[in-house]
């Protein structure tokens, strides 16, 4: 009976051990998720940023390139970009803007997340800057136009025509104020 | 500590205690087996109640009884109550009762903990349910629970639904514990893994989902707790997170935890056919391999729940396929059953009828499966009905019918006594039509385009839907003949014989009817 005993209690931490490793291994599935989709492009998350290498500008093709903005959920900003579509050539650095405008009476800061669509093509635009880089602050009443300058690599695959770039604005003032008050930045790191 | 030993020796001289002490402090198995099998029952007519009252609703198009969002609560709390509180704990008070029985062990490995697995999960649900009646109303975001309606948009009753959650969990990862102590540790001499009976055998491989996956699910709802009460954007795309990364992690755990409630119903009905069919299961060895393989397929099919969410192609393919893998294990079984049934002297007692209303109805269910599996057509599938009466088929007729299957299998051994077999049936056959008129048309509405979760519909979904609900109310309605033969079945005496049923085969059918308070003091030798 004592060596039964012996043996359960060895089983037993092995398993509490065991459910423990998983309950890690769920938190584990964050960055995972995260360098998943880096490596492979997927979920539109725009991995390439900064300054562009020189290309081969492709003149045989022109690609259609969708601008939307989105507003999130209480968002009270007007969002828009000042072209909602344009064609350029891949290798060319494309330039563009989006619009902002705080009706509020209030200071707000938001910060715009982008998606591209389909995620296939989301390795091949690179942004060189974009206003989603930084959070965007507007006084009361003020508007702003916030550029973009991008450029889509002439390896993109021959059967992507159109790519759609969507942003999506979020208001970030009071996740801001409660990040100050507990004295410490409390978001992740954004993945542009 | 209360050891194996103690327990043992100490209960050995003494019987059971009286009063409610007996309860709350057994250490027992079969006490325990009784309780989680009697918490299990409240649960489901609970969760039952809930099911009828959307069903109520849904007869007529409109909204004539509910307002939406109480009607979303209902489905949500219907779907946790039945998962949780119903179907698992009604495995696990069948492995208390009979995984001891049958490998000759004389108690669970770790019997305090036993107890204490089992009293965690009234407080859970009371929890759970308390929040029904709390201002802002019960959780509303279905029993999945996707972010961000369950973060930025859920009621304020989500903190008490996490830790609910949380309870649970322990609850069933200590039951999973104890459950592979035992087989593993406490198996009598001569009992190899490869005599193992297969419910035991299934039981031993749900216990290992559990740990994998549980812990999982605690993760999940302890990333929402921190998303809504600590300022961090696991699921919030504002912070920089992704509300995509919920479903990930959360059908991570999700996609085990259906094999959880499935695979101890094969190991239920692996016992009941060869028992009524008196010849022994066909293929023993490929179901004990077909349930390992299942569970393994498990952990990498569990995007087939989000093929709409914009996966890539390779993606898509790769989660199709794995899917429509698993039907080779499980055809395995359906074959087995079917070829163990093959020439045997039949006989169609009640567990013998809902054991074969579960090979058939549980294979409907697996066929809608394999046509959600299907990539490109699931986006015509997804988020409707077709859906609602596929995992319907799998868990009602497939799940639920096992339990009864098992209940009605193993009552005699627990009380002595015979239930009346003619009520038995007419509860059968009830259930059995109720059932296919309840869930059969939701294929139909469902193809047509019938979003589930939503209190009003189309008008063109109207005489269906009517349907769907007289069957829900014959179904529901039922139930309370399983309450009557369960409590006839105890109090009136009917004495059965030790074997019980004649072709009956296992260490289970050696000991008395009813079991004795302590069974195997001595380990019998298995040849």
């Amino acid at each position: 009976m004592a060596q039964l005993q012996n043996e359960n209690i060895k089983l037993v931490r092995k398993l509490v051990l065991g459910s423990m490793l998983m309950f890690g291994f769920g938190f584990a599935l964050v960055p995972l998720y995260d360098v998943f989709c880096d490596i492979t492009g997927l979920n539109g998350k725009v991995t390439r940023t900064g300054a562009a290498e020189p290309m081969q500008v492709d003149r045989s093709r022109e690609i259609n390139l969708q601008l939307i903005a989105v507003n999130n959920e209480a968002m009270p900003w007007q969002f828009e970009p000042i072209t909602a579509a344009m064609t350029i050539h891949p290798g060319l650095t494309g330039q563009t803007a989006f619009l902002a405008y705080n009706p509020t009476g209030q200071n707000m800061v938001a910060q715009a997340v982008p998606s591209v669509a389909p995620a296939e093509a989301a390795e091949y635009l690179q942004k060189i800057n974009c206003f989603c880089f930084e959070r965007q602050t507007l006084e009361p009443g003020q508007s702003r136009e916030m550029p973009l300058l991008f450029v889509i690599d002439p390896e993109l695959p021959e059967h992507i025509t159109t790519i759609t770039l969507s942003y999506t604005l979020f208001d970030i003032t009071p996740q801001l104020q409660a990040s100050y008050r507990n004295g410490q930045p409390s978001m992740r790191r954004f993945m542009l | 500590m209360g050891t194996l030993e103690q327990t043992v020796e100490t209960e050995e001289h003494h019987g059971p205690a009286r009063g409610i002490t007996r309860w709350l402090y057994t250490t027992n198995h079969k006490d325990i087996g009784t309780m989680y099998l009697w918490f299990s029952l409240i649960m489901f007519l609970l969760g039952g109640c809930m099911a009828l009252s959307i069903r109520a609703e849904l007869f007529q198009p409109g909204l004539q009884l509910m307002a939406p969002n109480f009607f979303n609560q209902m489905t949500t709390m219907h779907g946790l109550i039945m998962v949780f509180g119903a179907v698992m704990p009604a495995f696990v008070g069948l492995a208390n009762w009979m995984v001891p029985l049958m490998i000759g062990a004389p108690d669970m490995a770790l019997p305090r903990m036993n107890n204490w697995s089992f009293w965690i999960l009234p407080f859970a649900f009371s929890m759970m349910v308390s929040t029904l009646f709390m201002e802002g109303g019960a959780p509303n975001f279905g029993w999945t629970f996707y972010a961000p309606l369950s973060t930025t948009y859920a009621p304020p009753s989500v903190t008490f639904f996490i830790f609910a959650v949380h309870m649970m969990g322990i609850s069933s990862i200590m039951g999973a514990i104890n459950i592979i102590a035992t087989i593993l540790n406490l198996r009598a001499p001569g009992m190899t893994m490869m005599k193992l009976p297969l419910f035991v055998w299934t039981w031993l491989i749900t216990a290992f989902l559990l740990i994998a996956v549980m812990p999982v699910l605690a993760g999940v709802v302890t990333m929402m707790l921190m998303d809504i009460h600590f300022g961090t954007s696991f699921f919030n795309a504002a912070g920089g997170g992704d509300p995509v990364l919920f479903q990930h992690v959360f059908w991570f755990f999700g996609h085990p935890e259906v094999y959880i409630m499935i695979l101890p119903a094969f190991g239920i009905v692996s016992q009941i056919i060869p028992t009524f069919a008196r010849k022994k299961l066909f293929g023993y060895a490929s179901m004990v391999y077909a349930t390992a393989s299942i569970a393994f397929l498990s952990f990498i099919v569990w995007a087939h729940h989000m093929f709409t969410v914009g996966m890539p192609l390779a993606g898509e393919l790769f989660f199709m396929f794995s899917t429509m893998l698993i039907a080779v294990p499980t055809g395995v079984k359906v074959f087995n059953w079917v070829a163990t049934m093959f020439r045997g002297s039949m006989t169609f007692e009640t567990p013998m009828l809902f054991a074969l209303a579960f090979v058939v109805l549980f294979t409907i269910g697996g066929f809608s499966g394999l046509m959600l599996a299907i990539a490109p057509a699931d986006f015509q599938y997804h988020d409707t009905y077709f859906v609602v009466a596929h995992f319907h088929y799998v868990l009602v007729p497939g799940a639920v019918f096992s339990i009864m299957a098992g209940v009605y299998y193993w009552l005699p051994k627990w009380t002595g006594n015979m239930y009346h077999e003619g009520m038995g049936k007419l509860h059968f056959w009830l259930s059995f039509i109720g059932v296919n008129i309840t869930f059969f048309p939701m294929h139909f509405v469902g193809l047509a385009g019938m979003p589930r979760r939503i209190p009003d519909y189309a008008l063109q979904f109207a005489d269906f839907n009517a349907v769907a609900s007289v069957g829900a109310f014959i179904f529901g309605l039922s139930q309370l003949l399983l309450v009557y033969n369960v409590i006839q079945c105890i109090r009136v005496k009917r004495h059965t014989t030790a074997q019980v049923w004649e072709g009956a085969e296992g260490l289970e059918w050696t000991v008395p009817s009813p079991a004795p308070y302590h069974t195997f003091a001595q380990p019998p030798l298995v040849k």
